[in-house]
Order: structure tokens, then C-alpha cells, then sequence
């Protein structure tokens, strides 16, 4: 008999049927979180006559997005959304100062592996590197899960895609999981569940698995999972008194296409404006002047990432021609590099430290990008107008690429710096 | 049945270029709808006449979960998003705001800027009058329809809270 993939495992546990590829099933939620947009979840619930959340352990919301509040209207929705938490007396409430809400999570023991988690976020996917089966939803939808602990799903074809080999010396799995959007395109898995493996998804630490799973939406997937193993456990146990069950494909499951991928001769990769998976090997723009570059989000913003940066600037200081702005992820990020001295670092070499969040990534705030100007940056997305102009030009590249072309004011390979 | 002017469009047309996030703190759908396309056709918001359907190609609404697209999409006029493939959040979001949303590579290539279109949601049907084209594609499931139908996802829930 044909064995189950992941994505068919957890849909079918959650919809309490046998759910295949291309069904449309009801499922049950394990964990829905939303950040500031609960605003809008908030208004929909209200509308549909709905006054009680299903279950009040199994939300989550946080702020992250454009904290402290930028303007009077974020404010009011701040106030407008504590006073629900508190008249709803939803447990996990974290305002701003936590961080951003992929890496809360996480730290907060809320991304179980084989666990069922909905986010008003097109990023939830980063939870896949816990082995949750984890997707973005939009609010509207949110609002029928609070008020019903359901929702339809069409479940997922699977896509694999195997990294052998290990990445060579300041080369990362954001370098890795770029090649790989550069590839397979921005839609080369629409609505498929992608698992990650090979010797190169192995030898990660959890941080770096969150990269691969964070930018799997970059490549149209609804979920993009990592299967747990030691380090996943470790790093959950230090989180959470809970206890899970593992669930992963068999291998005799069907799945869609195998996507394999030699990593040990890769270099340092960059996307090139307007699109995440306009991809080429960092040769190829070298020496772009620079004018902002960014390091943080919910893609790069953990610790690994600014010790990448601090290796690459230590004793230095960046060009005069540019500004490096650095958000850690969360408060725990933020409070451990504080302690080691990675911040202390960062900022003598010229970098300005900004509070756990989203920071400039969604271009609302924190760092805005002029007319003209050219940004390199860790996040996910370089969109038009993303990070403010839409006549301004975005460059995801890795932690250390970032850093290094912080250190010449332009666009440097961080193996020759 | 849908009838309108067609604003045609390439592949991966991206939320941020649907609404930028530097609008999203306005919750006012007249002055989000203002904005729409801003960024990928700065006259779109002015020009868009009420029932005019949006054609593009593969990828359409990729990007984030911003709800806001399609609200924005469907306040400025828009009565269906005609496209060779969606991303898959925008798609859901739009049947949760009652936008209409329909895949058919055929339609997303045959189509011109400026054709006129009727098209029938239930039944997967769209014609071009002037020069007698019809094409097939899938309807919708049921359920989605019925979302549709009651106007999106909320007067969906409403009916279902109050029964
Ligand atoms: S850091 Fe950027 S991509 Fe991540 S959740 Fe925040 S805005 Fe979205």
C-alpha cells in the first residue's frame, strides 16, 4: 500500500477523514496567531455576530509589525487590540518588545512538530521547520476560525527538495534556499507542501531550517517543513514543558517532483530587483553602490545572522557612502547579543540598532528608502516599493553579504572581505 | 453575470503592487481603493469603471496575506480577477470578500486590454461579444460559490451564527 506524505497525515488527523491531494477538507486548528491585523480579524469576527473565541489557549497575538507605533492610527489599533485581549482574557498576548511573530512563536513553545498552525501572515510557513504543517490565511478567515476552531484546506500535492552536500564557508541556507526560488520560480510551488532533506538541511541548526521554510511561501508553497530530529527536540524541550508526536512522509508516499540540489560549490547568491526569484551568483552584481543596507526580519534576524555580520565587520566600520540598520528578531535574540557583545560590536562598527520587530521590512517604517536609492538587505521580499519609494531598487542577500557590502559600500562577495 | 471592460496585466502581479504596505494603516476602503495598482498602473484607480475585470497572468496577488488586496481591487469597481494561476492566499482572501476568481490560462492569454467580457461564474463560461469567443473554464466548488453568492466570508458566517 501507498504510505502518506506529511501534509496528508496531518490533514487527515485534523479533518478526522482520509484526506488526499486536491480534497477539500474542514480542519480543525491546533494554533491560530495574528499580529497587528487582529484589527481586522476583530472587525470581521464582530460582524459575524460571533462573541466567543473557540478556544482561547489555541490563539495567539503579538505585535511586531510597526512597533513602537508609527503613526496615531497604529496606536489606536494597538488599544484597540489590547482591550480585546483583555476582555477576551487570551493567555498568549505578547506586545510589542517580544519581537517578530515567526520567531515569538517558536520561542514561546506555540509551533509544535505535526501540529495544524494558521497565521495572518504569508511567513506562518517558517513554523514547517518544526515540522508543523503551517500556512498563511488572510483575516476574514481567521475571524471563522476564532469563532468556529475551523477551517477548509485543500490539501496539498508534495514537493521534495533534496540539498546535498554542505555549504562552504560563509555561504547560507539563505544563500541555498535563494538558488533554489531562482529555479523552481515564484510560483514552482503553488499550493504544494515542500519538505526539505539532505545532508545540507541536516547539518543546519534550527535557525537556519527556519530560512528554508520561512522563504518556501517566496516559491508559492503552503507549507514548507523540515522533519524534527535531536536539534529540533533540544530546542523545543529548552521552550516547552509540552509534549508532541513527530509525524512525517513514509517514503513510499507519493509526491509530485524531486528537486535535488548539489550545495557544496555554491557561492554567495543575490535576488536582484523586483523579484525574489530573479536570482544570480553574487559575480554578477558585484560592486553596486549601496545606500541602505538591512540585516533582521523574520528570515535573518536571528542570532547566527548577526554573528555572521559581526565575523564579517568585527574591528572594522562601514563605508561612509552607506547606513546599516540591524533589528534582532525578538527580545531573547536581542537580550543574548547584548550579552555576548555581537551588538556592542555591530554598533562600533557603524550600524544602527533598532528594537525587535519587522523594523523596515514591509516599508512602513524605521528606515524608509528614497527615490533612487539602492538597498541591500536579509529579508524576503524586494518587491516595487516594498521599503518605501517604488522607484527605489531591493537586493536580498544573506547576513553576511549584507555585512560585507556594508563594509565597501557596495554590493561584495563576503569571501574576499 | 459579470460584465465589464478588461485591464490586462503580466504575470506576478504582487500584493505590494496591488496595495503597497505604506496604505495599509488606513482602514478606509475608499481611500485604500484610491491606491489600488498605484504602483503597477498610477491611473488604474481613476480610469476603473464599476464592473471592469482585472486579466493577468500566472502568480496573480503573490506576496502577503494582505487582505487589503482584494478589498481594494473590488472597492475600486472590480467585479472579477481573471488569471492563468493565482497565489494562494489572494485567491482565498478574495472568495472571503466576495471577489470573484477565476482560473483559466485560455481567457488569461486570448484576452486584450480594452475587450469587453461577460462572464458566468456559476456556470464557467466567458464570452467576448465582439468577436464571438467563448470560453470554458472549472467553476468554483459548491461551497465557494456560496460564499460568493452570500457576499463573502462574513454574511456567510452571520447566516451560519444566527441559524
Ligand atoms: S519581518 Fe517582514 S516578512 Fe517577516 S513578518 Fe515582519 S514584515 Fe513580514
Amino acid at each position: 500500500m501507498r504510505g502518506m506524505t506529511f501534509a496528508e497525515k496531518v490533514l487527515s488527523r485534523a479533518s478526522g477523514r482520509q484526506a488526499s491531494p486536491g480534497d477539500i477538507v474542514n480542519a480543525r486548528i491546533d494554533m491560530a496567531m495574528s499580529h497587528e491585523n487582529s484589527l481586522l480579524v476583530m472587525k470581521a469576527f464582530g460582524e459575524m455576530g460571533a462573541s466567543k473565541i473557540w478556544d482561547s489557549s489555541k490563539v495567539t497575538i503579538l505585535f511586531d509589525h510597526r512597533i513602537p507605533a508609527n503613526t496615531v492610527k497604529t496606536a489606536e489599533g494597538h488599544k484597540a487590540i489590547r482591550e480585546f485581549v483583555r476582555g477576551a482574557g487570551l493567555p498568549n498576548f505578547y506586545d510589542m518588545g517580544e519581537g517578530i511573530c515567526h520567531q515569538v512563536m517558536p520561542e514561546k513553545g506555540l509551533t509544535l512538530p505535526g501540529t495544524l498552525i494558521v497565521g495572518t501572515d504569508s511567513h506562518t510557513t517558517t513554523y514547517g521547520a518544526f515540522g508543523a504543517f503551517a500556512t498563511g490565511i488572510g483575516a476574514t478567515e481567521m475571524a471563522a476560525v476564532w469563532a468556529t476552531g475551523e477551517l477548509w484546506l485543500r490539501v496539498p500535492e508534495t514537493l521534495r527538495v533534496r540539498m546535498n552536500g554542505t555549504l562552504s564557508n560563509r555561504v547560507s541556507p539563505k544563500d541555498a534556499i535563494l538558488h533554489i526560488i531562482g529555479d523552481i520560480g515564484a510560483d514552482g510551488a503553488d499550493y504544494a507542501c515542500v519538505e526539505f532533506s539532505g545532508e545540507s538541511v541536516d547539518s543546519m541548526s534550527v535557525a537556519g531550517r527556519m530560512v528554508l521554510s520561512n522563504m518556501s511561501t517566496e516559491m508559492g508553497a503552503k507549507a514548507g517543513v523540515v522533519f524534527p530530529d535531536g536539534k529540533t527536540n533540544e530546542w523545543l524541550s529548552l521552550r516547552t514543558k509540552k509534549k508532541w508526536e513527530v509525524v512525517s512522509s513514509d517514503s513510499s508516499a507519493a509526491v509530485k517532483d524531486i528537486f535535488e540540489y548539489e550545495m557544496s560549490d555554491m557561492g554567495p547568491q543575490v535576488a536582484r530587483p523586483h523579484r525574489v526569484d530573479d536570482v544570480v551568483p553574487i559575480e554578477e552584481v558585484e560592486g553596486r553602490p549601496i545606500d541602505q543596507a538591512f540585516i533582521g526580519s523574520c528570515t535573518n534576524g536571528r542570532m547566527e545572522d548577526l554573528q555572521a555580520a559581526r565575523e564579517v565587520l568585527r574591528g572594522r566600520k562601514i563605508s561612509e557612502s552607506l547606513r546599516l540598520i540591524i533589528a534582532p528578531a525578538s527580545r531573547e535574540t536581542y537580550l543574548d547579543a547584548l550579552e555576548n557583545g555581537v551588538l556592542a560590536d555591530l554598533v562600533r562598527s557603524g550600524a544602527v540598532i533598532i528594537n525587535p520587530g519587522c523594523g523596515p521590512c514591509l516599508g512602513a517604517h524605521q528606515g524608509l528608502l528614497a527615490q533612487g536609492e539602492r538597498c541591500i538587505s536579509t529579508t524576503n521580499r524586494n518587491f516595487k516599493g516594498r521599503m518605501g519609494s517604488p522607484d527605489a531598487e531591493i537586493y536580498l542577500a544573506s547576513p553576511a553579504t549584507v555585512a560585507a557590502s556594508a563594509l565597501r559600500g557596495e554590493i561584495t562577495d563576503p569571501r574576499e572581505v | 453575470m459579470i460584465e465589464g471592460r478588461v485591464w490586462k496585466y503580466g504575470d506576478h502581479v504582487n500584493t505590494d503592487l496591488i496595495i503597497p504596505g505604506r496604505y495599509l494603516d488606513d482602514y478606509d476602503l475608499r481611500s485604500l481603493a484610491a491606491h489600488v495598482m498605484e504602483d503597477l498602473d498610477p491611473s488604474f484607480s481613476k480610469k476603473v469603471r464599476h464592473g471592469d475585470v482585472v486579466v493577468a497572468g500566472r502568480n496573480f496577488g503573490c506576496g502577503s496575506s494582505r487582505e487589503q488586496a482584494p478589498v481594494a481591487l473590488k472597492h475600486a469597481g472590480v467585479s472579477a480577477v481573471v488569471a492563468g494561476s493565482f497565489a494562494r492566499i489572494f485567491y482565498r482572501n478574495a472568495i472571503n470578500v466576495g471577489l470573484p476568481v477565476i482560473v483559466c490560462p485560455e481567457a488569461a492569454s486570448r484576452l486584450v486590454d480594452g475587450d469587453i467580457v461577460v462572464i458566468d461564474v456559476e456556470e464557467g463560461v466567458l464570452v467576448r461579444p465582439s468577436s464571438h469567443t467563448r470560453i470554458e473554464f472549472k467553476p468554483l466548488p459548491g461551497f465557494l460559490l456560496e460564499i460568493l453568492s452570500d457576499g463573502g466570508l462574513v454574511p456567510h458566517m452571520k447566516k451560519r451564527c444566527l441559524k
